[in-house]
């Protein structure tokens, strides 16, 4: 008795995952497939590795992104904040700071301005949109000031070796889109923390009852989006050699691209860490795949709009029917 | 009792509804004449809703007869069954807060030139109805800004404001309180007198005996019987619809009531919040059910709500004697209380979530080990545990809430709540909206807590309830206390008199 209660809970679960992945898994092996006939050099470990590479900027700050998107807000200021993550990181090194301590106060000044985010959000109510319209643009500006909208350059050869070394042959970026993944989706499906950004995405009031401590979480939810967007402001730092005041720009709708290829939810309460790096992946190989096929840019970006929607409409019809 | 009977509208024969290979509806017969109300008696899952949306030309039926009004009818589409003469009122709130109660009530209907909307004639067009309705609502507010029972009347004054022959009436008064139920009263009765035939749906069981003429009880699906109110008792009807004999809706108290000497769990004293309630003060005891009895807006859910937390309030809330401050709904349940809300929806549940998650929501703490992380083999089994303690009827406990009855939903809530283990469980309209076996058995485990020592809180605004269930009764009037007693000092004139203030 108890068994088949618990095997069709298993067999509903799983039915439950394959909707919600099913169909991005699919259509991630579908562009493969495509570009590999389109292109004999496009299905090689190089070219994926270049693929990831590529990739992990977005990757990172779409990780940031999920949790936002999952409780029901949006973030449209981590573009800003990856550039003003270079710049301090870039200005920190030019006069003499160390790596370390560097690395850290850039950390932190993402962390920072994901602070004002939230405590705007959720202490003066007012709704994420509209502020991260806001400090998307406040911290564009920000990014200008020490330089007068001069790029700075970096020379310090650790911060460089962040975007273009590798470790036991694999480039140390992989490494760290792995290991913030492993955190993040270990963080959103293990704790107690994850499940309340799921409850609170699902029903605010409800949460709200249930005694969660639902602008607490939206603060932190917003710092995490930060610190996420400021270690890709890092990666994207190091790979470019230098701190760019227009880096990152509309990086910010990559993110919310890949989250929503993924399966989370834009009214908030479901979404999952894998969903989000396989619809970063999409991106990716679907900007490879182009660009290895000559593809002109704006057809890229037409083509790029295109599957959003139809990803997106694909979802909603699916979810549509389960109800 | 034939089909060519004069006074007969609407009669359907052998109805039948499939998605696929579930059956919603498996056999349904139904005559209803003009000038008579006919209720519709199943509990939910039955096939209410199925037969009303066919009605309403939201679903085709598989098979079937539908006469309406001497003509064949096979409604296409919602606008065809209203052209046809149906109005429906729907249970679920279908207004759009942002607009006024004119602008609600006239939806779709406001009368313009060339597509502009003539203001003044909606307001006259919508303050008539209202006026001849007789609903004390002015129609130039914003539907956000009314009570919900305030919403459920513009509702029914939207489904009346064009003339139709047949009125469907859905649960229109599961948040009603009695006064206002009593204006919906008067509104059918006139219906009545001007020759409409209403098909109306209720729970309540003192309700449906006191407007019915006509009753059709349905259980699974299929059509069961009509009888004649004058032929038939709520005990009789109660059987019919759940298959079996139900003796006792209310079932009797397990034990002795706590002694009135013994120290309280909960005492609070002259609890105040300007413009909602004031004065306040009311002990409870280890496993007692005190209900809190008053009619909408006299603030009891205000009260409940700032025990818990949720509102600020001058006073003191002692427990076990010591003096508590409860700022947030996370110190209230680390106090041990738990706080069972009015609407389960809303307040209640996640419902695009699975059960389970839905049941350790409020109890995150105790199906987590350090760090933060959950333990889900202890979560399942909890969840599991109290799936089979409350009988809830589900799949599994990964099934999404949202898919299922409303009683369920409901036990659900309860079943989140139980998981904190509470020494103090605030009830707050438990049975709302729920069918007759649902709520049975939700009474069972409402005397089976207080038995264990929980000491319970419920408040109501179901008289029967109140009285079946409490030990003592706080009754509120206007934001005060009118009157506490024990349950046996008691009766349902009493307590309207208390409520009222006219005593």
């Amino acid at each position: 008795m108890n068994q088949t209660v618990t095997l069709s809970a298993r067999r509903e679960q799983l039915t439950h995952h394959m909707r919600q992945f099913g169909g991005i898994f699919l259509a991630l092996i579908v562009l493969c497939v495509i570009f590999s006939f389109a292109n004999h050099r496009f299905m090689s470990l190089a070219n994926f590795t270049n693929i990831l590479q590529q990739v992990a900027v977005i990757a990172i700050a779409a990780f940031g992104m999920t949790w936002v998107i999952l409780l029901g807000e949006i973030d449209l200021s981590i573009g800003s904040i990856i550039a003003v993550a270079g710049m301090v990181g870039a200005q920190m090194l030019t006069f003499g700071v160390g790596f370390v301590p560097t690395l850290i106060i850039t950390l932190a000044s993402g962390a920072v301005l994901g602070l004002l985010n939230g405590l705007l959000t959720a202490k003066l109510l007012l709704p994420s949109f509209i502020v991260t319209v806001a400090t998307m643009s406040v911290y564009r500006g920000l990014v200008s000031l020490p330089t007068n909208g001069a790029p700075t350059m970096i020379m310090d050869p650790a911060w460089t070796a962040i975007g273009g070394d590798s470790f036991l042959d694999v480039p140390i970026i992989i490494w760290i889109v792995a290991a913030l993944f492993i955190i993040n989706h270990v963080l959103l499906s293990r704790t107690t923390f994850g499940r309340r950004a799921y409850l609170t995405g699902g029903n605010r009031e409800a949460a709200l009852y249930s005694g969660i401590k639902v602008d607490r979480l939206k603060i932190l939810i917003f710092m995490i989006s930060g610190v996420m967007s400021a270690v890709s402001g890092v990666l994207l730092s190091s790979r470019l050699y230098s701190a760019q005041t227009n880096a990152g720009m509309s990086y910010e709708l990559d993110a919310i691209a890949a989250a929503v290829l993924g399966g989370t939810s834009l009214s908030g309460g479901s979404g999952t860490m894998i969903g989000t790096l396989v619809g970063a992946l999409i991106i990716g190989v679907l900007n490879n795949g182009m660009t290895m096929l000559s593809v002109p840019y704006f057809y890229q970006l037409i083509v790029k709009g295109l599957v959003i929607l139809v990803a997106v409409w694909l979802d909603v019809r699916s979810k549509r029917r389960q109800a | 009792m034939t089909d060519l009977d004069s006074d007969v509208v609407l009669s359907l024969r052998g109805v039948r509804k499939t998605f696929g290979p579930v059956v919603a509806l498996k056999h349904m017969d139904l005559t209803v004449r003009r000038g008579r109300v006919h209720t519709l008696l199943g509990e939910n899952g039955a096939g209410k809703s199925t037969l009303m949306k066919i009605l309403a030309g939201v679903y085709t039926p598989t098979e079937g007869k539908m006469v309406l009004g001497g003509a064949p009818y096979a409604p296409v589409d919602p606008r065809d069954a209203s052209d046809r003469g149906l109005a429906i009122v729907f249970q679920e709130l279908s207004l759009c807060n942002n607009l006024t109660v004119a602008e609600n009530i006239l939806a779709t209907r406001e009368p313009s030139r060339a597509g502009f909307i003539n203001d003044r004639r909606l307001v006259e067009q919508a303050e008539a109805l209202v006026r001849e309705l007789g609903l004390p609502i002015k129609v130039r507010m914003r539907v956000g800004a009314l009570s919900i029972a305030q919403r459920q009347l513009v509702e029914i004054a939207k489904g009346l404001s064009h003339d139709a022959d047949i009125v469907i009436l859905d649960e229109p008064t599961s948040s009603l309180s009695d006064s206002e139920a009593e204006i919906l009263f008067r509104i059918i009765e006139r219906l009545k007198a001007a020759g409409k035939a209403i098909i109306y749906i209720s729970h309540r069981m003192e309700e449906i005996m006191r407007l019915s003429d006509d009753i059709t009880v349905i259980r699974d699906g299929e059509y069961v019987k009509t009888l004649d109110r004058n032929e038939t008792t709520i005990e009789e009807l109660i059987a019919l619809m759940v298959g079996r004999r139900m003796d006792e809706l209310y079932p009797a108290r397990i034990g002795a009531p706590p002694d009135p000497a013994s120290a309280p769990v909960l005492s609070v004293s002259s609890l105040t919040r300007a413009g909602e309630f004031e004065d306040i003060s009311f002990d409870l005891r280890r496993g007692e059910i005190l209900g809190f009895f008053g009619l909408i807006g006299s603030g009891r859910s205000e009260v409940m709500n700032a025990i818990f937390g949720m509102r600020r309030a001058t006073g003191t809330v002692q427990l076990d004697g010591k003096p508590v401050s409860i700022r947030s709904a996370s110190q209230a349940i680390a106090h041990g209380i738990g706080f069972v809300t009015e609407n389960r929806k809303e307040e209640g549940l996640v419902l695009s979530h699975a059960v389970r998650p839905n049941i350790s929501m409020a109890a995150l703490a105790s199906v987590s080990g350090r760090a933060g992380f959950l333990d889900t083999g202890r979560e399942r089994r909890e969840a599991q545990a109290e799936v089979k303690r409350l009988a809830i009827r589900t799949n599994s406990i990964e099934t999404i809430t949202g898919t299922l009855s409303g009683g369920n939903q409901q036990k659900i809530v309860l079943a989140k709540w139980l998981a904190t283990k509470p020494r103090v469980l605030i009830l707050d309209e438990p049975t709302r909206g729920v069918d007759v076996g649902a709520k049975f058995e939700i009474y069972r485990i409402i005397r089976q807590l207080a038995a264990e020592g929980t000491a319970i809180i419920m408040v109501s605004s179901e008289l029967p309830e109140v009285l079946g269930l409490s030990d003592r009764v706080v009754i509120l009037s206007e934001g005060r206390i009118g009157k506490i007693a024990p349950r046996s000092d008691l009766t349902p004139e009493r307590v309207m008199r208390f409520a009222t203030g006219h005593f």
